[in-house]
């Protein structure tokens, strides 16, 4: 075991991983490398993409035992390409895959079978929640699961970290030879930004598709030249699970009080200009605090730049009224979105690596003025857990959290400061996501902390009368009405690894015992 | 200076609102016993209020406890919750002011002695209650502040709620009687919740009439309550300068005194003092510029 830069015992070696680097600031890693080389391709004229059938694409890859096949989420708990592809392996008799899928949702709960069968040996994500989160946790698999920041996935796999030998591709439209999209046909699910490095990289590229169209298709997110091979398939994924219905206006008052003083933190920094730019999710105080900044910014008479990371109505509607002047996408979380991607060409699809990519020449995340994040625990140092919840199990991951963190000038935390009888305000997280150096203000329903690395915006907000507490006192106020909650029974085997968006490890996850 | 721009409604039996209330930004709770629990969860609600009120700490937030009416179970309510020291009571549908006197003596016969005295604030809710509203005003000490219950009142007089004509009088019979009895009035709620612009003219007009505040059942409207009953910038650069136009005349030993071709008299530098006081107190001494 090491211990990181942040305290946390790490250990040297992971099984199936390699050397372990150990987290050592936010930004002081850098990459001293050339990009891996993705196979060159070539495919003569007159040959045919088109197969009718996964059995058929497997055998003319071919498929083998202990290859990783790579995933992309963009259908969330609505996907049905994990499964059908897994189905197919385990048909075959294939053995030992490691799946990279970029998130794994209750849809996905078939891929633990699959394990049981051993036709998966491994996992690599960047968020899981539901069935196979909890049986990672309770040390289903040999080897811990690599869990990467968005960012950091495309990194691993630009570094070779990550290789891909097969992608699938799941694709609400395509032509024959290829070229496809994300905005058209029944499956229609708006951007394609986390498969376009699996498109890029992997050996062998399958697209599965639902709307067959006719060649030359368009508009193109992901272009024939790396498509090695088109499959029909009946559905690829259920429309009510990618278009989720779980967004609306938020009217949980405590949640709306958090929101309001997020906007007024982002206020009292300075930051409703002309020009603004800002990163919110889709949940809960988050969402709501999209509409109380989206307010702020009309009252002030200026416009903000971009908006970049999932995107849900209420942005497409601050675009469409004038508020706001580019949506920068990477995935869409309702029928809006989706069909404004496809019209409006101030809304762009970005691929991950131009949002998020820590090693690149600059990603869109370093222009973030301000991200709006969740948390489940934070801690004394603002060291942020979005993996694991109350229970010690999975129930989340980075994705684009620590990304969005270190890139924006204001990352502003929100959470309730109790959950149920749980303080969110905790001495030590469970699990570090997100490391504190890179969060600026944690906002509660009763008062806001701000990381004493910031000085400068402590001392404005307290110039705005906002109700500033130590982060201790928070915690103090939170335990005194909920007590201080009994420790989690871990074991000592890493189930998962959290690895930072650089490419070092910031913490593990440790078997939770029943 | 009490504030009570907002007296913002909370079921008393659901825990998790009883635990948050203090965080919403009302200037007062109203933990409610009577018309937002069910019969059968009365007895639950009033544990439940009482516990809260021991171990809850809602800062500056003044606690005000809904009972139930008179002939139902005040007495009853009172017992229980008196003992959890309660800033006041909030006693619905008062007619005259025997109600009030039997409220007193519930009261006395369950605080503790040495215990900060209970307030009451009267809810007027019925055509006898608008006949009686001074004598209820001034039917004891422990009166704080009397407010308007539109909803039952309309039901009582057999129309409906609409724009306000219908409540007009009893609007104004109120803030009349609680300001010849020096309380505070205390406006009814808006009830529609998607009705901003609505929500926004209703707070001016209850201003206007001279409410010093207004009942909240949705805690998205305390903040635009708050605004409304808040001085306004314009206001307080006025007060500032009566106060200051006053000052001079006393200092030259002139009489009478005008601002902006208007006589400045006692009760127009009363209400600019009034007015200092109340932004002092919100902390708007910034706004004046």
């Amino acid at each position: 075991m090491i211990t990181n830069a942040i305290g946390r015992a790490v250990p040297e070696q992971i099984e199936g991983y390699g050397r372990v680097k150990p987290f050592a600031g936010a930004f002081n890693t850098p990459p001293d490398m050339k990009r891996a080389a993705p196979a060159v391709k070539m495919r003569r004229p007159g040959e045919s993409k088109l197969h009718g059938s996964l059995e058929e694409v497997f055998r003319a890859i071919p498929v083998k035992d202990g290859m990783t096949v790579s995933f992309h989420h963009h259908f969330r708990n609505g996907d049905y390409v994990l499964n059908m592809v897994l189905d197919t392996a385990a048909r075959l008799g294939i053995k030992d895959l490691t799946v990279a899928m970029t998130a794994l949702f209750p849809v996905h709960k078939p891929l633990l079978d699959h394990i049981k069968n051993g036709v998966v040996t491994d996992i690599t994500t960047n968020y899981m929640s539901g069935p196979v989160a909890d049986a990672v946790t309770r040390g289903i698999l040999k080897r811990p699961v690599i869990m990467r920041t968005h960012g950091g996935r495309h990194r691993a796999i630009e570094c070779g970290e990550l290789k891909i030998d097969v992608a699938f591709i799941a694709a609400p439209a395509c032509d024959d030879y290829g070229n496809l999209n994300g905005v058209m046909g029944p499956a229609a699910c708006g951007s394609l930004s986390y498969a376009m490095a699996d498109a890029e990289y992997a050996d062998h590229v399958v697209v599965l598709t639902d709307f067959l169209c006719d060649y030359p298709l368009s508009p193109v997110s992901i272009s024939q030249t790396r498509v090695d091979y088109v499959v029909k398939v009946d559905a690829i994924g259920d429309p009510k699970g990618i278009v989720s219905g779980t967004i609306r206006s938020i009217k949980d008052p405590v949640q709306l009080r958090i929101a309001q003083m997020a906007a007024n933190v982002i206020k009292a920094s300075g930051l409703i200009r002309e020009g603004l730019s800002f990163q919110t999710g889709a949940g809960g105080a988050t969402l709501a605090t999209a509409q109380y900044l989206s307010k702020m910014i009309e009252e002030a008479g200026v416009t903000a730049s971009f908006s970049v990371g999932g995107t849900t109505s209420f942005i497409v509607n601050m675009l469409n009224r004038g508020l706001l002047r580019k949506i920068l996408d990477v995935q869409d979380f309702e029928r809006e979105p989706i069909e404004s991607i496809g019209s409006n060409p101030n809304h762009l699809e970005v691929s991950v690596d131009e949002y998020a990519n820590p090693f690149n020449s600059g990603c869109i995340v370093n222009r973030l003025d301000t991200v709006i994040l969740g948390a489940t625990e934070i801690d004394m140092d603002f060291n942020v857990n979005v993996t694991t919840g109350s229970s010690g199990l999975i129930m989340g991951g980075s994705g684009g959290h620590s990304d969005s963190a270190a890139g924006a000038k204001l990352t502003i935390i929100v959470a309730n400061l109790l959950r149920g009888r749980l303080s969110t305000v905790v001495d030590k997280t469970l699990t570090v996501t997100t490391p504190g150096e890179s969060v600026d203000v944690l906002v509660t329903e009763r008062g806001i902390a701000v990381n004493p690395l910031r000085k400068d915006l402590l001392e404005k907000m307290k110039a705005a009368g906002l109700p500033v507490k130590e982060i201790g006192e928070l915690k103090a106020e939170a335990e005194k009405l909920a007590g201080v909650p009994g420790k989690i029974k871990t074991g000592d085997r890493a189930v998962a690894a959290i690895e930072y968006r650089d490419g070092t490890i910031i913490d593990v996850v440790r078997q939770v015992l029943d | 200076m009490e504030l009570r721009r907002t007296l913002m409604f909370v079921p008393g039996n659901s825990p998790a609102m009883l635990q948050n209330a203090g965080v919403l930004g009302a200037d007062s709770i109203v933990f409610d016993l009577e018309d937002a629990v069910a019969p059968r969860e009365k007895d639950a609600a009033r544990f439940l209020v009482g516990g809260a009120l021991r171990t809850v700490d809602y800062g500056s937030c003044e606690k005000i406890v809904r009972i139930n009416p008179i002939d139902v179970s005040a007495e009853k309510d009172i017992a229980a919750i008196v003992p959890c020291r309660p800033d006041a009571l909030l006693v619905p549908k008062v007619n005259c002011a025997e109600d009030i006197h039997q409220v007193v003596k519930w009261i006395e016969a369950s605080e503790a002695p040495g215990q900060k005295e209970v307030k009451i604030v009267a809810l007027i809710e019925t055509p006898l209650g608008i006949s009686n509203c001074y004598s209820i005003a001034k039917a004891h000490p422990r009166i704080v502040a009397m407010a308007l219950g539109a909803e039952d009142y309309t039901a009582y007089l057999g129309t409906q709620r609409s724009d306000g004509p219908e409540i007009y009088m009893a609007r104004t019979m109120i803030v009349n009687a609680a300001a010849a009895a020096g309380i505070q009035s205390v406006d009814t709620p808006f009830t529609d919740v998607l009705d901003d612009e609505g929500l926004v003219k209703d707070i001016a007009f209850a201003k206007k009439l001279g409410f010093k505040g207004k009942i909240v059942i949705n805690p998205r409207h305390v903040d635009a309550v708050h605004q409304g009953f808040s001085p306004s910038a314009a206001e307080i650069e006025w007060a500032h300068r009566v106060v200051a136009v006053i000052k001079l005349a006393e200092d030259q030993g002139t009489g009478a005194i005008s601002l902006d071709g208007k006589m400045i008299d006692k009760p127009i530098v009363e209400r600019a003092e009034r007015l200092l006081q109340l932004a002092k107190v919100l902390g708007l001494e910034g706004g004046q510029s």
